[in-house]
């Protein structure tokens, strides 16, 4: 992770806080952040714009064998969420019972740690959404 | 006039009952949470620590007080498990609350009682006439608390935190701050090394010389500044490193169970270290109302204790946050197995 810190730095709007932006031409909003409106093209006009933070599932899985750095949290759940103002990401899903993750359901933002493989390293933290009840 | 304007509470959703633990010790569970008075304590999950705690407490109390983030001009963290040795929480809790980066920001460390001197620093920057441009200060206290497995602080050390919102304008006072006094001496009841990964405790020291000695000068301190008595009160909250410790100094000093009932919260969640006495405060916010007058008291090893005396204003009832109690009741029971996880109590995590 030290080797993309700085990368990791500059996102730490978008990671911490949802930070993306909107064009003002169309409507859309973007998360993450777009350089360019790909509707609207050179007439778009982006500003920057921080995202809902509620939303709801469109889909999701269960997953039974993570990724380097998620292997203790398995089973754990990753869904594709579409935000109040209809931006959509992929996020873990935590603190939520089995049956109570599922399409449709509602979701907000929580902060939680993302990686933290090396005891000496830099912990990356993030967002993650919960079901609300 | 210098005040709370908001506070914010976060409590983790898992629990793990004290039976649970001593199941796996082998011990009489019932007879040890009857003697603590504690039922179960709040587990932080693996992906949680003292900052996200910190976070999610500072989220709410922002948007309790209705106050823009990037007016808090001051920001510290109080914990006693700041997951970096060095590198500030409260950098992280600024920027993800987005109240950075024109701010004064720092961690704090002393035992259960480091989120409490953060409130004091608060009151003085946003009261002080140099620097002007600090409208709102915002203390922390979260932690992470670590019992070694086996050991007795296993029982009640848990994970949780409140944060408090210091401002100066009379129409968002919540609760007026009316004074505050400390009580500080060398007491080494309780401490944990720079490498070390558990706390370690001076047993029995930790009770008479150490707790009730220094919660009960800084109570009595603070109550002659004002001439008050304990039957002036309608509150009182005092840090809760168990169940019993606080109904026995509220006893000593001449308070009611009536009085400190609503600000218990330990029984439920343990003892959450930092954010003990915060989130007990919290409590009592949560049904003050106009003219009610407070103690609160917290305790840090080490040692010291910081009291103050709030009464809480007409604005405390128009807007009322998710309340403490209403917070314990989003829980998930665990396994010590899960907890050893959650925890990283096994080495190979
Ligand atoms: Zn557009």
């Amino acid at each position: 992770m030290e080797g993309n810190l700085p990368l990791i730095w500059r996102k730490f709007g978008e990671r911490y806080d949802l930070d993306g932006n909107k064009c003002t031409t169309c409507g859309t909003a973007y998360f993450p952040a777009r350089a360019v409106c790909p509707q609207c093209r050179r007439k778009g006009k982006l500003v920057d714009q921080k995202m809902p933070k509620t939303g709801k599932i469109i889909t999701f899985t269960e997953l039974f064998s993570g990724p380097a750095g998620f292997e203790h949290e398995t089973p754990y759940f990753i869904a594709i969420i579409e935000l109040d103002n209809k931006a959509r990401l992929l996020s873990q899903v935590v603190d939520s019972e089995k049956e109570k993750v599922k399409v449709g359901a509602r979701v907000e933002k929580v902060f939680r740690k993302i990686s933290d493989i090396d005891p000496e390293g830099p912990i990356a933290y993030g967002y993650k959404f919960k079901v609300r009840d | 006039m210098i005040g709370i304007v908001g506070y914010g509470t976060y409590i983790p959703k898992y629990r793990i009952t004290v039976e649970e633990i001593a199941r796996v010790w082998q011990k009489d569970g019932k007879a040890i949470s009857k003697s603590l008075n504690v039922k179960e304590k709040a587990v932080g999950s693996l992906d949680e620590d003292a900052a996200t705690i910190a976070v999610e407490s500072a989220r709410r109390a922002v948007s309790h007080a209705g106050i823009k983030a990037k007016d808090i001009g001051a920001l510290y963290v109080g914990s006693e498990s700041h997951p970096y040795a060095v590198k500030p929480t409260a950098s992280i809790v600024a920027d993800a609350i987005g109240a950075s980066p024109d701010l004064t920001a720092a961690d704090l460390e002393f035992a259960c009682k480091a989120g409490t001197a953060g409130i004091q620093m608060c009151m003085g920057l946003v009261g002080s006439e140099i620097p002007k441009w600090i409208k709102y200060g915002m203390s922390i206290g979260a932690d992470t608390a670590q019992g070694r497995p086996g050991d007795a602080l296993e029982f009640t050390a848990a994970s949780g935190g409140a944060a408090f919102i210091v401002g100066k304008k009379k129409e968002e006072i919540i609760a007026e701050i009316e004074d505050t006094y400390s009580f500080t001496t060398d007491t080494p009841d309780f401490w944990r090394r720079q490498q070390a990964e558990f706390p370690r405790h001076a047993g029995r020291f930790t009770g008479e010389p150490a707790y009730f000695k220094h919660v009960m000068r800084a109570a009595e301190g603070v109550m002659k500044m004002v001439k008050m008595k304990p039957k002036d009160f309608d509150y009182a909250v005092f840090h809760q490193p168990n169940g019993k410790f606080p109904i026995r100094v509220a006893k000593m000093l001449g308070f009611e169970r009536e009085q400190i009932e609503q600000g218990l919260t330990t029984p439920h969640i343990g003892n959450t270290y930092s954010g003990s006495m915060m989130i007990g405060l919290s409590s009592v916010l949560d049904k003050a109302k106009a003219g009610d007058k407070i103690l609160a008291v917290s305790y840090g090893s080490g040692a010291g204790s910081d009291a103050f005396v709030l009464k809480a204003t007409k604005n405390i009832e128009k807007n009322r946050p998710t309340s403490v109690f209403e917070m314990f009741k989003d829980k998930e029971y665990i396994d010590y197995a899960t907890y050893a996880k959650f925890r990283k109590k096994l080495k190979s995590l």
